[in-house]
């Protein structure tokens, strides 16, 4: 049951725009990375579901990884990337794991020990130039089994005008990627931010400290096992459980 | 007993000797330079200033950490966090709709651009970006117009503040409550709008909007020359603001700074023109540069940018076809009838009389669509918009279900102060605060 819902999910994912409009869609290779299972008819972790569908199991997943032509400036980007890193020795194979375009958007995920690398690469490339980086976002994706912590870096290139993203994982177990402050000094607060709230030590960072929490936090924040707390509140005469508590679908 | 030094020390300028009325100390002048320069020698102790994070002279709770020399900056250090409020987390626990109340609340004097760069890629995940009514467009780039108009007025208003330049603070934030009234009537709220939706806008515009957008363009039109007598040409504001906090293209890019900073480099990048969104490039505007890399360079910039945000809104007004302002899909369009009850507004009684009465189906949307919200197919996007301060970008992704699974605002308040050691070391103290100014960031955006 579970095959038949995948399908369905990914077709789903294709409603997105295309990058240029002229374009070909990429085509999915195969299905990307389990992120969550889903119970029942509505998702509701609390409460029966007496909808008689308790019994329906979904598996979510992202968009999996699309092979050629990408479409757009995007397969100028990917050979243009892989003819550089051949130059420097690094095997396009290894230190790009896979390239997803999914809503008119490239996503390339590096392998993090080649991160600054290919971060190096991206921005002195003549023929790639991404000036500017847009700074890391982090995911935690605990369903992710290896690679539960995402770091994700927007590049944009003043030059061509284009951007594309980045994407670096790390397990929980390891939670290190190298930093990319010497590539693009902007990160510097980026990645403070970031191991503030998800916990991802940026190796090489001049001065990894938290930047929002205080110094003394405990844990971090933004992790998926991290509760936001609240207190119930009453509400013309009802209580309303903290936002955490209350019934939610999903 | 006389201890006089002068024979081994001919040049000492304080000696003192034994009398018999007591220690007698004879002081003489010496050379200003050799005292500066001794002094300078044996003192090792760094002068550390903490300005902020209460401070009036701070753009809000901001913590400067300077070391100074004399009256001269050797560090910047910026401390911040104390309006950290979570808003990034507190998302992950709101259905998709509501999350524009958070994000309108980020940097509070651009709600509008937190709310359209949000809810575009709530529709960019949708697979929506192309059924949003054309009305609901073209109402949110009047909106973020006007809502630059105002930002920019407080930048100015906050900055000439600092410098004790009162007058323009009482023009800023006089011109920047026309803008304010006519946020209220459109939206019924002065900040913290929370108006514009996935899929469109709450409501359409109220009777009496166009008359009293006419009304503001022309008003403000007539304003905006008065900065120019005030403070463009002014000697005193010149000679403050030129050649203060000084940034070039090289530091731009390495530190990631947009919007004005980057654009008083010489270099128009414009996201509005560059990587268009809500049909920008149908509208004819020009892009405000400034070569001098410096706070005035920044403040030409917003005079200039205020003018264009005007004759975009001229064009808005001109392109406002009748027409609906939500999707039409009803499986995502809040059931957004509003009407002023006695409470304030709220949903329509007539609305929602007529669902509960004679159609099934409406009020089983409306109960779904508030009880659970819709669904977003998993996948993340990366939207972005030119808010008034820079780059404002959007990274969203979705686990496929009703709650964002995670929203991260690379807000450009937080990107931009990273600039601000670079614009302030060496330079004087006094010129932290038209640096900094000239940055404008604003904390409620900085820490989220």
């Amino acid at each position: 049951m579970s095959e038949n819902v995948n399908e369905n999910t990914s077709t789903n994912t294709n409603t997105g725009q295309d990058p240029s409009g002229d374009a070909a869609p990429a085509q999915r290779e195969k299905a990307g990375d389990v992120i969550a299972q889903r119970h029942g008819m509505f998702g509701a972790d609390n409460g029966g579901d007496t909808s008689g569908y308790g019994g329906l199991r979904r598996t979510v997943r992202l968009p999996g990884s699309s092979h050629r032509p990408y479409g757009g400036y995007f397969d100028e980007v990917a050979d243009e990337l892989e003819g550089a890193l051949e130059e420097q020795g690094i095997d396009p194979e290894t230190a790009i794991e896979k390239t997803v375009i999914d809503r008119g958007e490239m996503t390339l995920h590096i392998a993090r020990e080649h991160l600054p690398a290919v971060a190096r690469t991206l921005r002195d490339d003549p023929a790639l130039r991404f000036e500017l980086c847009t700074g890391v976002s982090g995911v935690h994706l605990p369903a992710d089994t290896g690679r539960e912590l995402h770091a994700v870096y927007h590049l944009r290139s003043l030059t061509h005008g284009r951007i594309i993203r980045l994407e670096v994982s790390a397990p929980d177990a390891d939670p290190r990627i190298p930093s990319v402050v010497s590539v693009y000094p902007t990160n510097d607060w980026h990645e403070r931010e970031t191991y503030d709230f998800f916990g991802i030590v940026f190796d090489g960072h001049p001065a990894l400290t938290r930047i929002m929490m205080p110094d003394d936090w405990q844990g971090f924040p933004q992790r998926k096992d991290y509760p936001l707390g609240g207190i119930p509140v009453e509400y013309k005469g009802a209580q309303i459980p903290a936002p955490d508590q209350r019934r939610s679908y999903s | 007993m006389s201890t006089t030094h002068s024979t081994d020390a001919p040049t000492a300028t304080a000696v003192a000797r034994e009398t018999t009325e007591g220690t007698v100390y004879t002081v003489t002048g010496g050379d200003w330079d050799e005292i500066a320069k001794a002094a300078a020698a044996t003192d090792d102790e760094k002068i550390v200033v903490n300005m902020g994070p209460q401070h009036p002279s701070t753009h809000g709770v901001l913590r400067l950490i300077l070391e100074i020399d004399g009256e001269t900056v050797t560090e910047v250090r910026c401390g911040i966090g104390y309006l950290h409020t979570g808003i990034e987390k507190n998302l992950e626990y709101r259905n998709w709709t509501q999350g524009t109340t958070f994000v309108t609340r980020m940097d509070y004097l651009t709600p509008f651009f937190n709310e359209v760069g949000y809810c575009l890629g709530v529709e960019k995940l949708l697979g929506i970006t192309d059924q949003v009514p054309d009305r609901a467009t073209v109402l949110r780039v009047l909106l973020m117009e006007l809502n630059r108009i105002s930002s920019h007025l407080v930048a100015l208003a906050t900055g000439g503040m600092e410098l004790g330049a009162t007058t323009i603070m009482i023009y800023g934030f006089r011109d920047r409550e026309l803008c304010l009234d006519v946020f209220e009537l459109i939206t019924g709220l002065r900040m913290n709008h929370a108006f514009v939706r996935p899929g469109g806008l709450a409501q359409d515009l109220p009777p009496g909007a166009m008359d009293a957008l006419r009304d503001f363009v022309r008003k403000m039109d007539r304003n905006l020359t008065e900065y120019d007598k005030l403070a463009t040409h002014n000697p005193v504001f010149k000679a403050r603001l030129m050649d203060v906090g000084y940034l070039d293209l090289a530091g731009c890019m390495a530190l990631g700074a947009t919007g004005p900073i980057l654009r008083a480099t010489g270099l128009p990048h414009d996201l509005r023109k560059t990587d268009p969104y809500c049909g920008y490039e149908t509208y004819d505007f020009e892009v405000a540069t400034a070569d001098t890399c410096d706070s005035y360079g920044r403040y030409l910039i917003r005079i200039a940018e205020m003018r264009e945000s005007l004759r975009i809104i001229e064009q808005c007004l001109d392109r406002l076809e009748p027409g609906p302002v939500m999707v039409a899909d009803k499986k995502i369009a809040w059931p957004a009838q509003l009407a002023l009850g006695p409470d304030g507004l709220g949903n329509s009684l007539d609305h929602i009389r007529n669902i509960m009465g004679t159609s099934m189906e409406a009020l089983i949307h409306h109960f779904k669509l508030v009880t659970e919200g819709f669904r977003v197919p998993p996948g993340q996007v990366y939207t972005a918009v030119e808010s008034p301060k820079g780059e404002l970008g959007v990274h969203m992704v979705s686990d496929g279900g009703t709650r964002p699974y995670r929203v991260h605002f690379r807000d450009p308040s937080f990107t931009n102060l990273q600039t601000a050691a670079a614009m302030c070391e060496g330079g004087m103290v006094a010129d932290v605060i038209v640096a900094v100014a000239s940055i404008d960031p604003v904390m409620g955006g900085v820490d989220r």
